[in-house]
């Protein structure tokens, strides 16, 4: 196709383990093409060059943890057309999220021999907790065919096919017996999909790593856990997980934390 | 597709040994048919490609409630003492992801590249009088309307079906509610019925031409009036014991002026919205079209999945879903199928095969949303 010019790619890290950016190299066989397909203008992980903005596309993974990140965010956002953001800690805060639910004060004197150097926020929020996001791709880690469709729209200017349904649809897709009604507690009925329902492939329940569905119903999954001899304990680590501080996970795991 | 089979009256019924099943399942094969049968997957009976005899889960059964299945065994080396697995024929008839064509560009538009697959030609082994009727009702939808779909059309068109008369109700069963069961009475070219008591046998009937050849070329012999009797024991004693019973009298009137039940607001805080009542249904339907495109827009795919009632894209229209809310998917799904499928198709969207009540995770159960509803007939929210 004749474009008259490549759209730049910037990719930027916030609070993260780097694993969703990661996925992008990952993407061994479509590396080429996408090389071919953007100019890749910023990218810490895989090239020193840093060109300046505006970029066409910025991927941002991480949550914001820091005074500096909440700054930084906003020129990130500034300087791109589009912005997605990639992976559980960029779409609801990601495991570094549990600070939310307890005083990071305490997490800080206990850590770090001079606490007082360490400038960090009360808690890790998501992106779009702090600037406007063009699409949101769930996920710890993100699943690089979901990745690589979410490049393909924005490239070809059209909607990414991403559906938010349960993991459950992805389980009778490939044909999986349903681990829930065969004795495993499964958080698939309120899990968005993408994963392509790795954990139930294998016969384990669903950890919930792409966070909550579309209108999720969890209270009525809380009850279904608890009548198969879930704890209060488990119910909150079973919702108080990657996706920790998303709302539906995070008002479910404090209904069950007194 | 089953030929149309003689009056039930005049058919000839056989008797099959042990070793004429696996003469019939060997025989089939060697006509070149791929045996779908039960076989021990994951937990469950499930269908799967089968070689013979041995694939089959003897000894085995299944325990269903609303919201669980558990393997168990039995002491009496039946094949087919279970009722039915959690996925339906529907798997391999209205297929759950297809791919529909891929278009490339070219200097100037594009090229469409029509997908041109030969559906395989498998024999169904095992199926059950609530799964024909369900075949019969996916087919007004798919070939009976305006626009046929030929997927489905080709796949239909390849198919022999080995029908088994139910020899146990499972508990989530209400064929008889239905008049779907337990008893296959059409859309097969044999039904078997598993004699256990006095040696292992079965009882065949054939239900069309090939269907009786095929006995006759595997040893079947006629039955005498005392197996035909214990067949027809096997299928009544197993009408008596049915799991589940939904009252289906005026059940579109029921439904229709019901449709401000507080029972939907009841349910609304047990449906999960998860979508595996209706993708475990052998009768639901719905798909979602997909289109895709490569890096560089230069291949764009188009593809066609099972999609449910129960997303909010599935009734997304410019602005957002019309059915927002849990309790309008669930009320949608259920009068749909016991309700306005008769305005729509002439027939009821239930078949009674209970799966929607075992593989549901909280089981929520048809029969019993129905029964609440009617015996509140007329009740208004806050009433
Ligand atoms: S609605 Fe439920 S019982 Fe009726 S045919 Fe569908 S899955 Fe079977
Ligand atoms: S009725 Fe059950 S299976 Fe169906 S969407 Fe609701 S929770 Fe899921």
């Amino acid at each position: 196709m004749a474009r008259r010019k490549k759209p730049s790619l910037a990719v930027w890290k916030f609070a993260s383990c780097d694993g969703c950016q990661l996925t992008l190299l990952d993407l061994e066989d479509e590396l080429l093409a996408l090389a071919d397909a953007v100019h890749i203008a910023y990218f810490a992980e895989a090239t020193s060059t840093a060109l300046k903005g505006p970029y066409d596309l910025s991927l941002v993974d991480g949550s914001i943890t820091t005074p500096a990140d909440a700054v930084r965010i906003r020129e990130v956002r500034r300087a791109s057309r589009y912005l997605v953001s990639i992976g559980a800690c960029a779409t609801a805060g990601g495991i570094q999220a549990l600070r939310n639910f307890r005083d990071v004060r305490e997490f800080l004197s206990t850590v770090y021999a001079k606490p007082e150097y360490i400038e960090t926020l009360a808690t890790s929020t998501a992106i779009a907790d702090h600037v406007p996001v063009d699409f949101e791709l769930r996920g710890c880690p993100i699943d690089k065919r979901q990745l690589l469709e979410v490049l393909s729209a924005f490239l070809n200017g059209r909607r990414p096919n991403i559906p938010a349904h349960s993991v459950c649809v992805e389980c009778k897709l490939r044909g999986n017996v349903c681990v829930m009604v065969t004795g495993t507690p499964c958080l698939g009925p309120v899990t968005h999909a993408g994963c392509g329902a790795l954990c139930p492939t294998y016969h384990r329940g669903c950890y919930g790593c792409f966070g909550p569905m579309e209108a999720p119903n969890t209270p009525s999954l809380a009850r279904a856990f608890q009548a198969a001899g879930r704890s209060e304990t488990e119910l909150v680590r079973s919702f108080r997980n990657f996706n920790a501080n998303a709302p539906a996970f995070r008002e479910e795991s404090e209904r069950h934390d007194e | 597709m089953a030929e149309v089979a003689p009056p039930e009256a005049e058919r000839e019924r056989f008797v099959l040994s042990v070793d004429g099943l696996e003469a019939l399942l060997v025989a089939l094969r060697g006509d070149g048919w791929r045996l779908m049968g039960p076989t021990v997957r994951d937990g469950a009976i499930d269908h799967a490609e089968i070689r013979g005899v041995a694939d089959l889960p003897r000894g085995m059964t299944e325990v269903q409630e609303a919201g669980t299945y558990r393997l168990a065994r039995r002491e009496d080396g039946a094949f087919f003492g279970y009722a039915v697995g959690p996925r339906s024929w529907k798997q391999l008839l209205f297929v759950p992801k297809l791919r529909l064509f891929r278009a490339h560009r070219q200097e100037d538009g594009f090229q469409v590249e029509p997908e041109s697959t030969e559906p395989p030609r498998l024999a169904l082994i095992g199926a059950r009088s609530c799964d024909l009727h369900a075949i019969a009702v996916q087919d007004r939808t798919f070939l009976e309307g305006p626009y046929k779909d030929p997927d489905y059309a080709a796949r239909r068109e390849r198919l022999f079906v080995v029908a088994v008369n139910c020899g146990q109700a499972g508990g989530t069963c209400f064929c008889v509610s239905m008049r779907t069961g337990p008893r296959a009475t059409s859309g097969f070219d044999v039904a078997l019925t598993e004699l256990l008591e006095g040696g292992h046998r079965f009882l065949a009937e054939p239900g069309s031409e090939r269907g009786a050849a095929l006995l006759a070329r595997v040893g079947a012999i006629p039955a005498r009036e005392p197996d035909a009797r214990a067949a027809d024991a096997v299928v009544e004693r197993t009408a008596q014991s049915m799991g589940r019973a939904m009252d289906t009298t005026d059940i579109k009137g029921l439904l229709y002026r019901n449709q401000e039940h507080p029972r939907w607001d009841n349910v609304s805080e047990r449906c999960l919205g998860c979508t595996n009542c209706t993708l475990v249904c052998p009768t639901c339907f719905c798909s979602s079209v997909e289109d895709t495109t490569d890096l560089v827009g230069g291949v764009a795919e188009r593809s066609r999945r099972w999609d449910s009632c129960f997303t909010l894209d599935h009734s997304y229209l410019h602005g957002g879903s019309v059915r927002h809310s849990i309790r309008s998917r669930y009320r949608q799904w259920l009068t749909h199928k016991v309700a306005s499928w008769w305005d729509q198709f002439g027939t009821s969207g239930c078949i009674g095969c209970g799966r929607c009540i075992t593989w549901c995770p909280v089981g929520i159960d048809i029969t019993e949303e129905v029964a609440a509803i009617r015996a509140t007939d007329g009740a208004r929210p806050g009433a």
